[in-house]
Order: structure tokens, then sequence, then C-alpha cells
């Protein structure tokens, strides 16, 4: 892999077992993110997109194993460092934002306190004074006066909040940021201003981010590259003008972009796709979207896809030869 | 499309709604609401968390008691008359809640479910009539009828949404409350669920009051886009003139506010407002926005803003535009 | 508008046919799965109609009969479990001691059950002002030990039958007027009531039919769990000297005479110990199954 890249997942697998069933959360996924850009995951609930975010850092649920694949963060295989090495890159090399900014703070310490801890485990060298002095520059880096760092999260609203958890991922510099879906418990002026927040940030700091969102929006506001998960797989990855701008699509990507009402067009019905994602715990044999899809021929519920590559875009998808080219359409409409 | 020279069908006349908190202090929920709602129109309610869209809804089917004002119906002030009286009145008036989770007893079937309303108003004199026209709106939601005997917890979001809108219509209502109906759905789902509603609504000639924070959702659905800011309506215009025009400055940050699945407005920043959404406790009179507002000028406080109407059917309550 | 294209034809119509009575049958179905509270099920059905048959089997005579003679004999033949310290047949003892104590222990568990769950709903549903001097009722009663308060209770009306029912509901009431209350409170915030209000429900068929169904699962558990507590409780009592009077046999007291003989005759302590632990399991089996067959969410 190149230099240029600074997480590179290979194949991950990742299943959930418990004495009743055995969850196929992801399965065989590659992932490649490139030094200072923002690779957004996306897709719907149960995709398995947190499931992969979780890997990266190690932190999956007791029932979770990662059972294929490697993820190399620059250069180092996370699946091979042992628990006490990982907690060294968790924080300072790599952090993590969860959704519910409402549940991520301890309500009885200060904000300032729990900035000064995150600091503190990983330079435990600064002296009193400067760790207070990091605590009020991240605060200001994220809109809040530094003043406020002797207030607890209750006196705080739920976009404020949100902030001290970006600030407090971003206390260390890491360099590489996970969010998973920040703004999706955020109301839509404060999402506007969080995601402003992020993307100066991120342009200032030089932090690489992996953004899940459901969100196409968010996607064509701030990443640079994306890939498309369904049931566990990677079915669709490019840059965003690949994937925004491109012709030839993924029919699942076809169906969330006809999903989205727009508010453009004056069509009355959307192009909403039918049925529901297969039951995780029993996935079909050939492609896991068939059963939705319009374009669905024989061989989609007999095999799985293979990857069409052409250029940075990729699919996975029997419509298109390895070349990323449709295929001649005979039996089926198109 | 509704016919606006006919009588309204509901009318909300300063409708308020206050909650007493601990301590005395007023929270003004819903604070002097006026609207028209014609036959077989849209309204969509559009507004962030905690401007009260939600009571408004519960409001007007006096789920929650308001404070005052008038809710006509049929001629009649139905905020004056007894719950009891009202009762008859919910045949007419429904919802349909926002978390299909919460909103279904966990102890009853499907069947059960759809058909408890019919049961309680005794909407047909057997049981199994009940039963049968219980299944026919399993069949209008799109709900195979294999499902009946199924607990809900046994269905995903989608599906209870539907058992929701069965049981919504099974009383034959004329006007419907959607409290966030896809909000707590997937994209994919959430669009099924949306066809179906416009599917019912025309089929059934529905009125529908549209309750959402989702602004391409209630550009899609409306026919009329009321915009909720603490307790009021600050705008309210037909749906395609409030996406080309809006005129009010938090219906113009909440427009700029949308990310758009579109990268040729990848480079434009979002037209951030500052601030974020207090609560309307112990409100003073003026605009509430003002404090957030970039064009405040002194005369925005003092007093409230009434609703103008600055062009035909485009009502904006802002110094603004008078 | 169908659904995936897979609306089903109509169905014949005793599909339709909605299940009430379904719901004991699926709840025993589930309970059935649960190998340990099927243990604890058929122990208790053996101990019920073994205390139910103890006239028929032996003479109540032999529990309190002393033969001085032969006191602190082993288990043998003629005796199973042995003599007591006042040579009175210990099975008998102990079977004619279990009519007691479980006899008090499941009227008592009853009784609170029914003041405690009451005094709850009242509070919960009237609120305000009721429910304030309820609970500040409640608050003082809780303040003083159970222990001290239901030996308070028999010192003062004395040792009897009704006197250790009264104390024991006194000692157990209040965890199910907290219980039924916040059930209460909590389910009438629920959305689903809202919903059935909104379709036109009275407050009595809301709470009939959404609030009662829902809490029930909760209530039943407790009480089956408190029926064990209370065999414990009240054997504590006897241990004490505070149940019933001499010479009636009861758990706690039986217990209370055999410490003195632990080291020269373990047997007397042994048999009613066992009594009392298969007993409490028993019931504490069956309450864990009942509440996980009572859960809407584990039904596979």
């Amino acid at each position: 892999m190149s230099e240029n890249t600074i997480l590179n997942i290979k194949d991950l697998s990742v299943i959930y077992k418990t004495d009743l069933e055995t969850v196929e959360a992801v399965n065989g996924i590659n992932i490649a993110i490139k030094r200072k850009s923002t690779f957004g995951l996306v897709g719907e609930t149960g995709a398995g997109k947190t499931t992969t975010a979780r890997s990266i850092i190690r932190l999956l649920p007791a029932v979770g194993h990662v059972t294929g694949g490697s993820i190399e963060f620059e250069g180092k295989n996370l699946r091979e460092l042992s628990e006490e090495e990982m907690r060294q890159y968790r924080g300072e090399k790599i952090a993590m934002v969860f959704q519910d900014p409402m549940t991520s703070l301890n309500p009885v310490m200060s904000v300032g306190d729990q900035i000064a801890e995150t600091i503190k485990i990983h330079n435990p060298e600064l002296s009193k004074e400067e760790v207070e002095q990091r605590v009020e520059s991240t605060l200001a880096m994220v809109g809040i006066l530094p003043s406020r760092k002797i207030d607890y999260p209750h006196q705080f609203s739920g976009g404020m909040k949100q902030r001290v958890i970006i600030a407090i991922a971003l206390a260390c510099e890491p360099d590489l940021l996970i969010a998973d879906e920040p703004t999706t418990a955020l109301d839509v002026t404060i999402q506007a201003q969080v995601l402003m927040m992020i993307k100066d940030l991120r342009e200032r700091l030089g932090t690489s981010m992996l953004m899940i969102t459901h969100d196409l929006g968010i996607v064509a506001k701030i990443c640079d590259d994306v890939g498309v998960m369904y049931a566990g797989k990677i079915v669709e990855s490019g840059t965003v003008q690949d994937i925004f701008e491109g012709k030839n699509h993924h029919p699942y990507t076809e169906g969330l972009f006809g999903s989205i009402p727009d508010l453009k067009s004056k069509a009355k019905r959307l192009n909403a796709i039918p049925g529901l994602m297969p039951d995780p715990t029993n996935l079909p044999k050939g492609c896991a979207f068939a059963e939705r899809c319009k374009y669905a021929k024989d061989i989609c519920f007999q095999e799985q896809p293979k990857i069409s590559v052409s250029g940075t875009h990729k699919l996975c998808c029997h419509r298109f030869d390895e070349n990323g080219n449709k295929k001649e359409e005979n039996n089926g409409q198109s | 499309m509704a016919n606006h020279d006919t009588e309204p069908l509901l009318q909300l006349k300063d409708l308020k709604t206050y909650f007493k908190l601990n301590g005395g202090a007023m929270l003004h929920a819903v604070d002097g609401i006026n609207l028209d709602i014609y036959e077989g129109e849209t309204i969509g309610v559009v507004g962030e968390s905690g401007c009260g869209k939600s009571t408004l809804g519960r409001s007007i089917l006096r789920l929650i008691e308001p404070t005052s004002g008038q809710i006509i119906y049929k001629g009649e002030d139905v905020t004056k008359i007894s719950q009891r009286k009202f009762r008859p009145l919910r045949q007419d008036l429904q919802i349909i809640f926002q978390d299909p989770y919460a909103s279904i007893d966990p102890r009853k079937s499907v069947i059960e479910v759809i058909a408890e309303y019919m049961l309680i108003h005794k909407t047909y004199k057997r049981r199994a009539d009940i039963y049968n026209r219980a299944a026919e709106l399993m069949d209008l939601v799109g709900l195979a009828r294999r499902y009946a005997n199924m607990y809900p917890h046994e269905l995903d979001g989608g599906r209870r949404q539907r058992i929701g809108i069965a049981r919504a219509l099974s009383l034959r209502p004329k006007f419907i409350v959607c409290d966030e109906p896809v909000s707590a759905l997937d994209v994919s789902i959430q669009a099924q669920i949306l066809n179906l509603l416009m599917d019912l609504g025309d089929e059934l000639g529905l009125t529908y009051l549209f309750i959402t924070h989702d602004l391409s959702v209630v550009k899609h659905i409306s026919d009329r886009i009321m915009v909720m800011y603490l307790g009021q309506a600050v705008e309210i215009a037909p749906s395609e003139e409030l996406f080309n025009n809006p005129l009010h400055p938090y219906t113009q940050a909440l427009l700029a506010a949308i990310p758009e699945p579109d990268l040729s407005k990848r480079d434009i920043p979002f037209k951030t407002i500052k601030g974020e959404v207090s609560s309307p406790i112990n409100v003073k009179p003026g605009c509430r926005f003002c404090k957030r507002c970039e064009y405040t000028k002194p005369e925005c406080e003092g007093t409230n803003k009434p609703l103008n109407e600055v062009l035909p059917g485009h009502f904006v309550a802002c110094e603004l535009h008078k | 508008m169908s659904e995936n294209g897979t609306t089903a034809a109509p169905v014949p119509q005793e599909h339709l046919e909605f299940k009430r009575q379904n719901q004991f049958k699926e709840v025993w179905r589930r309970f059935r799965k649960n190998k340990g509270s099927m243990v604890g099920l058929i122990l208790l059905v053996i101990i019920a109609l073994l205390l139910i048959c103890v006239p028929f089997l032996v003479d109540y005579e032999d529990a309190i009969t002393m033969n001085m003679s032969m006191k602190l004999a082993k288990p043998s033949a003629e005796h199973w479990f042995g003599l007591d310290s006042y040579g009175r047949d210990l099975l008998a003892r102990v079977l004619y001691g279990g009519r007691t104590s479980i006899g008090i222990a499941v009227l008592a568990t009853l009784s609170a059950c029914v003041v405690g769950s009451t005094l709850g709903a009242v509070a919960g549903y009237f609120g305000c002002m009721v429910d304030s001097i309820i609970m500040r009722a409640l608050d003082i009663f809780m303040s003083v030990p159970d222990i001290l308060f239901t030996m308070a209770v028999v010192f003062a009306l004395g040792a009897n039958f009704v006197n250790l029912l009264i104390a024991l509901t006194l000692a157990y009431f209040t965890n199910y007027v907290r219980l039924v209350r916040s059930q209460i409170l909590s389910l009438s915030e629920l959305e689903y009531v809202e919903a059935a209000r909104a379709g036109g429900s009275s407050s009595a068929r809301i709470i009939l039919s959404h609030i009662f169904p829902n809490a029930i699962g909760v209530i039943i558990v407790n009480t089956t769990l408190n029926v064990a507590k209370i065999i414990l409780y009240e054997s504590t009592l006897g241990f004490l000297g505070l149940g019933m009077p001499s010479p009636a046999p009861e758990w706690g007291q039986i217990i209370s005479d055999a410490r003195e003989y632990m080291r020269t005759a373990p047997h007397m302590l042994l048999f009613p110990a066992l009594a009392i632990v298969i007993t409490a399991c028993s019931v504490n089996l069956v309450g864990d199954g009942l509440r996980d067959a009572l859960d809407p969410h584990l039904k596979s």
C-alpha cells in the first residue's frame, strides 16, 4: 500500500455469536483511508457500519468476534497488538466520537476535568498549568468559551455537548478520528454548526476521518471518499464524484438516492426500495440485495458478485463486468 | 388539492398550551397558534426539537389539554366540551405516532391492535365484522395477513408503523395528525411509508397535519407548511413558495442548513445561525428569534409579531416584512 | 401499495380468529422450556400435595406427644427423621410445621400483595394529594426496620396465627405499594396508552386492557419471590421465639430448638433446614421462570 494510506482494512469479517444465533455483521470489507482525507461509510441500521468502526479501535461488545482480515494503521496490524499497546493507540492516535451526546459524558465531572483527563493520560509529562492551557485551547477550538470549563455536562445543550465530545476526541490530536453518526441526534441548524466545525478543524489539524452516517447530504458536504454498505458488505465505493456524479451504480445506491425526497424535483412518489434488509443470521448465498433488486436475474440469487473496478470506482454487482462496464443485457430489463 | 373557498375543516384560534414547571414558571409550549385547515390538504409543521410542534398536534386532539384558545370543528368549539363528549369525535380526528415501538401495546397481537378502536366505538355489531374490517385494513396498508396473529416485537419498524397507520385509519377519520411518522425509520423504509401515506391521503381524501423536523420530507408531502419557533408560527406558506422564497430569517436559516446530496453545493459553507434554541419559559413579548437573528432591530422586542399576509397565501411574522 | 408485492390473497376465515386464551398457553409453553423452573414447579406440587395429605399420613399427636425415653434418637425405620429433644417425631413435626409455615407465608404474601397493590394503584392513579399522603405515610413505615416492627407487633398482640399474619403483612406490603405505583406511573406515560386515549378509550378501559396486563407480570413474579422470603423471615421469627406458641410445630422454631443439639444430634437441624431450603429454592425457581415466561420480548 502506498505511503499515503493511513488506515487499510482488508477482508474484515466480524460476527456476533450468542448461544442462540450467529449474526454475520461484517462480511469481508475493504476500506482504505487516505491521509488527511475523510472517508464516508453510508448505510442503514444493521448494515455493519458501527461494527466496523468498533472493530478498528477493538471495542466490540463481548459477543463480537473478528473472524478474519487485517486492520493496518500506519503499517501496523491493529489486530496483532496486545491490549496494552492498543490502549496507547486509542485516544492518542485513533479517537472515536459516538452518536449520542447525552450519554457519552460523565455527568458528575466538569467538562474541563474530562478533557484534562484525556490529555493527562496521553501526556503524563505535562504540568498542571500546561494541561489547563491545553484544555482551554481545546474548548476554544470547538467554539466554546474557555471559561465554561468549570461547568457540568447538564449545563450544556445537545449541540454543545457534542462539541465537548469532539473536543475530547481531538484533545490529543489523533491522526484518525472515527465519528459514528455525530450529528444524528442534533437539530438541523445545530447539525450545520457542528458539521462546519468538523470540516474546519479537519482542515486545520490535518486529521484523517472515518465518518459514519446514513445521510447522503452529509457525505456530499464533507467526505472525499465513500463506501456504501449493505448487509455487512461494501457494495460500492469510490470518490464522492464517482458516487454522486458517476453514471454506473449499484442498484442499492440507486435506491438510496431514490428514497430521499428531492428538494428540487416535483415528482410526487418516491422510488422506494421494496422489502427489507436480509436477516443477518441467515444471509442468502447470492447477492444480499438480490431480493429487493429490480434488476435481479437468476445468477444474482446463485452467486456472490465479483468486484468491478474502473479507476477509483469499485462496484459489487452482477450487472457490471470486471472493468466496471455495464454488461449486455439480453435477458433482463435495464 | 384543497379548496380554500369553502369552510375550513378545522380552525385553530389563538391556541395556547402552557405547562407549569416546578417552581411556578410557565413553559409556553404552544403560544397562540392560528391556523385554518381545509379538507383534503396536507399541512406540514416544521421546527426544531422543543418548538412545540408535537404539543400542538396533541393539543388539537386534546391528548394534552390546551390552556386557552379555540379549536373549531364542525362549527363547534371542541375545547369546551368534556372528554366524554369529545370521545365520539375521536373517530374523525386521529393520530399516527412517531415511535413504532412505544406506540403499540407489546401484549396485543397485530390484529387486536388494529381492531381495538373499532371495539371501543362498536363500529360493527358483530365482532367478526370488526376483525374482517381489521384484515381489510391490513391489506390497505400493505401488511400481509399472515402477520395478523403475530406480536408487534416480531416485526420490524416499517411494518410496525404500518400497524399504527392501519389503527389510525380504522375509524375512517377525516383528519390525521402525523407526528414524525418516519423519523424513526431507515431511509429506504421511510420512502415506503411516505408513499403509503400519500397514496392513502389521495385515495381516502384525508387531511393531514404532518409534523416533522425533516425539511425535505415536509416539502415532499405538504401542500402548505407552517414553520414554528419556540411555540409560535413564524411563517406559513404554500410548500413551493416557502422553499423558493423564504422570508423569515429563521426559515432561511433552516433551509440553508439542509445538507443536500448534491456536490455542486459542496464548497458553499452552511450559513449557520449563532446560538441554540432555548426553552420558552416565562417568555417576554417580542420576536422569539431575535437573539439569534442577524437582522435584529430594537423594534423586534416588546410586542408579539402578528402573521402578516405579505404575498397571497404567504404569511410571515417578522419586522422586516410588514 | 402492497408490501414487496407479497400481500397474500385473503386467508381463510379461521385464520383471522383472534387468540385470547393464547396468552396463557403461550406463557405456559415458554415456562415449560425452562428446565430449572419446571423442576421447581414439580417440587412445589409435590410439597403442596404432601402438606395437604399430611393428616391422612401422620397423626398430629405424633408431632406433640413427648417420649422422653427416646429423646434425640437417630433416624430409624420407625422414625424416618428421628426424634427431637423432647422425644417428638421429627417427621411429623416438619410436616405439620410446613403446613403452618407455608400457610402463613402464602396468606401473608397474598394479603401484603392485595393491601399494597390497592394502595399503590390508588396512589399512582389519583396522584397529587392522595399520592403524597400515602407515600409519606409509607416513608415513615419504611424507616422502621422490618424485624423490629414485626417483633413489636407480635409482642403487642401476642403470638398466634392471625397476629403473625398481620405482622408479616405489615412488614411486606410496602414493597407492593412502591412497585404498583411506579408501574402505573411509568406505564401511563407510554405512547401506546396515549394511543388508546386517542382511540377514545375510557380510563377504566385503559387500566384494564393496557396498564394491568403489562404490570401483572412484575407483580406475579414479585409475589412468588416474596413467598420464599417470608418463609425464611417467618423462620427467623420462630428462631427468635416469636413464632407460633409451643408446642405447635413450625419450621423456624424446630430449628431454634435444634440449636443446642447441633453437635450431638445434627439430624434435628438438618431436616427442617432442608425443608426450608428446598421450598425456598423451588419457589424462587418458579418465580424466575415466570418472569422470563411473562416477558413478551423473549417470545420466540
